[in-house]
């Protein structure tokens, strides 16, 4: 019973996510208490599926964005040709750390303007670092006696990356990635503070007109989907980590 | 006679080189929210002046671009910096019309991009200087006190950043200290709840799992939502406990702000906190107790000191994330220097922004270094006392 209860919560979980989105109206009379004065209990000045599919291609756009610069970057630093740059790119993730992301927001406006762009530098930025971090910290303790083999089985250093490195460092990797998923799912909310079209806009307006039933749907949307996107990217991690553990016996 | 190149030096030359004659130094503008004009370094400073600066930062850029000496790529950045700093100001007071109180200049994005680039300079010979946690803290001790001097000198008074201030310095001050009492004090509570948490998760195991998976949760709500959603309950606790009003519990304002943060300053401290005794070694704990040492002085003696680094990490998380995070209690009235933020957004008063995104970026960034300072001298102490 204890292993198929918590595959059956991420479903139950799942599904009332999508009939949430769906057909949000018939969750009406649950949310009513929340609001006063007769004010519309369920979002009323958008589609929330289409925010929550404007918000996941942010995220996604963002994501994927961080990820390619991160591994390149990665990549580069730890060949020798790059070698040189190790010790700043690893102080620069550091710094690049404590920047809040509201302020990069806030001063990506007067740079690109209003709406989604601020967003998806803000995003991007705040993405770039676990996957760095992680593809560094792959790449950097990779086991000594199999790029041995791999160098005596005379792999150039082109192939060595493709077919050891790589896929070697792939389950750490993922793991950046999804830490930088979470993040940005709960960051792009405050791109809505610069009119960008995600939940965030759903929060605040209940948060500009004391409406709590928006808060608590815009928020729960996005926390489910953090929720299940973690859950589905640590089981292809697994995955992974499965695979690279036999490719190594 | 063969030149070797740096590579980083040639990153850092190419900005310099497009930052320094293609880019605008400064930006002037007829008020403060009207688009800018841009100047270039030349047109934003005295004649004489500017051509000192572009002197300054070329020969930077050629110490960079080539291998020198740490001590000289030293001197090259700190030069430039200082220079760049101090002729910001001047170029300030230069373009204002004498009298006019309107007329607005701002650093633009060659100003800005000399800076980083500088800055970048300055990094790497730091990082390869590999400092001691002591002389990293001292470099830091010494910039905040030049730009602390930089201030109250006056000779930036003429920047527009300045002139927002200028015009709310009182609520400047106001803000800045509901800042760090948000930032703070939620971290003292976060320390104060989390660690006798991470203690009990560690010791009792069913307990480890569930508390955990609550406070993952509570991490994937978004900020703006959480401030939001305490709101209610706090609300209903001001009018119904006695008493919690009069402590300052409202439902909008600092009261469900704080608590937001606490909430998201548990996780990485009882997390931390349970890694960190997890670590313990089992020699240490057998040792202690094949001493007569009791459950409590084991866990004072022993696993507490063992497990400090790795919880103070989790600290460093926490007050770093909580610095940044403040800034969006201004959407819910609790003040700090999002405030400032939210404003210029509001009124596309970049200047505004600025006021309150540097100094959070500047507290965040010198809470980072202090932390990981004393982070590495726990850990080193640690070090010594094993190898003792």
């Amino acid at each position: 019973m204890k292993v198929w209860l918590p595959a059956l919560l991420r479903l139950a979980v799942l599904v009332l996510l999508v009939v949430f989105i769906t057909s949000p109206n018939w969750f009406e009379p649950l949310l009513r208490p929340l609001t006063e004065n007769g004010a519309p209990a369920i979002y009323n000045q958008g589609s929330l599926l289409a925010l929550t599919l404007q918000h996941l291609r942010t995220v996604l756009v963002a994501t994927l964005a961080a990820t390619i610069v991160a591994v390149a970057l990665a990549i580069l630093v730890t060949r020798p040709a790059g070698a040189e740059f190790l010790p700043l790119s690893r102080s620069l993730v550091n710094i690049g750390q404590t920047f809040p992301p509201v302020a990069v927001l806030a001063l990506a406006v007067p740079a690109v303007g209003f709406g989604e762009k601020p967003t998806l530098i803000a995003l991007f930025l705040y993405g770039l670092l676990p996957i760095f971090e992680n593809a560094l910290t792959a790449l950097t303790t990779l086991p000594g006696n199999v790029m041995e083999a791999a160098r005596g089985a005379g792999m150039t250093g082109w192939q060595r990356l493709m077919k050891v490195e790589l896929p070697l460092s792939a389950p750490v990797i993922l793991g950046g990635i999804r830490l930088s998923v979470v993040i940005s799912l709960a960051t792009a909310t405050i791109g809505s503070t610069v009119a960008a079209k995600t939940l965030g806009e759903v929060i605040i307006a209940g948060l500009i007109s004391n409406n709590l039933a928006f808060v608590l749907q815009g928020g729960l949307i996005v926390a489910a989907l953090a929720v299940l996107i973690y859950d589905g990217l640590s089981a292809i991690e697994r995955y992974a980590a499965r695979r690279m553990g036999q490719g190594t016996e | 006679m063969t030149l070797r190149f740096d590579k980083l030096g040639v990153v850092i030359a190419a900005i310099v080189a497009y930052a320094a004659l293609a880019a605008p130094f400064a930006t002037f503008r007829a008020n403060r929210i009207v688009p800018g004009q841009a100047r270039p370094v030349l047109e934003a400073l005295p004649p004489a002046l500017g051509v000192l600066l572009l002197a300054i930062v070329m020969a930077g850029a050629i110490i960079a671009l080539l291998r020198t000496p740490l001590v000289l790529r030293l001197a090259a950045s700190v030069v430039a910096l200082v220079a760049l700093v101090v002729l910001i100001g001047v170029a300030g007071s230069f373009l204002t019309p004498a009298g006019n109180t309107f007329a607005r200049v701002a650093p633009a994005s060659g100003f800005w991009l000399l800076i980083f680039a500088f800055t970048l300079l300055l990094a790497d010979v730091l990082t390869r200087l590999n400092l001691s946690p002591w002389a990293r803290v001292g470099v830091l001790v010494v910039a905040a006190l030049a730009i602390a001097a930089l201030l109250v000198s006056g000779s930036w008074d003429s920047l527009s950043i300045l002139k927002e201030y200028a015009s709310r310095a009182d609520s400047f001050w106001a803000e800045t200290s509901k800042h760090l009492t948000l930032a703070l004090g939620s971290l003292a509570g976060a320390v104060v709840v989390g660690i006798p948490l991470g203690i009990l998760c560690h010791r009792v195991e069913n307990l480890r799992a569930g508390v955990l998976n609550v406070l993952n949760i509570i991490q994937t709500i978004p900020s703006i939502a959480l401030f939001g959603l305490l709101i209610a309950p706090l609300g209903w606790i001001a009018v119904h406990v006695p008493g919690a009003a009069a402590i300052g519990i409202r439902g909008i304002g600092t009261a469900p702000a704080f608590v937001a943060l606490f909430l998201y300053s548990l996780l990485p401290v009882v997390a931390n906190t349970v890694v960190g005794l997890a670590g313990v070694p089992r020699a240490a704990n057998d040792a202690a107790r094949g001493m007569g040492m009791t459950d409590r002085q084991r866990l004072f003696d022993v696993e507490f000191p063992l497990a400090f680094p790795v919880i103070l990490t989790g600290i460093r998380i926490v007050l770093v994330q909580n610095i940044g995070l403040a800034t969006i209690a201004a959407l819910i009235g609790g003040g700090g220097f999002g405030v400032f933020v939210f404003q210029g957004v509001g009124q596309t008063a970049m200047d505004l922004v600025l006021l309150g995104a540097l100094p959070t970026v500047a507290l965040a960034f010198a809470a980072a270094i202090v932390l990981d300072a004393v982070i590495e001298m726990t850990a080193n102490k640690r070090r010594v006392v094993e190898t003792a």
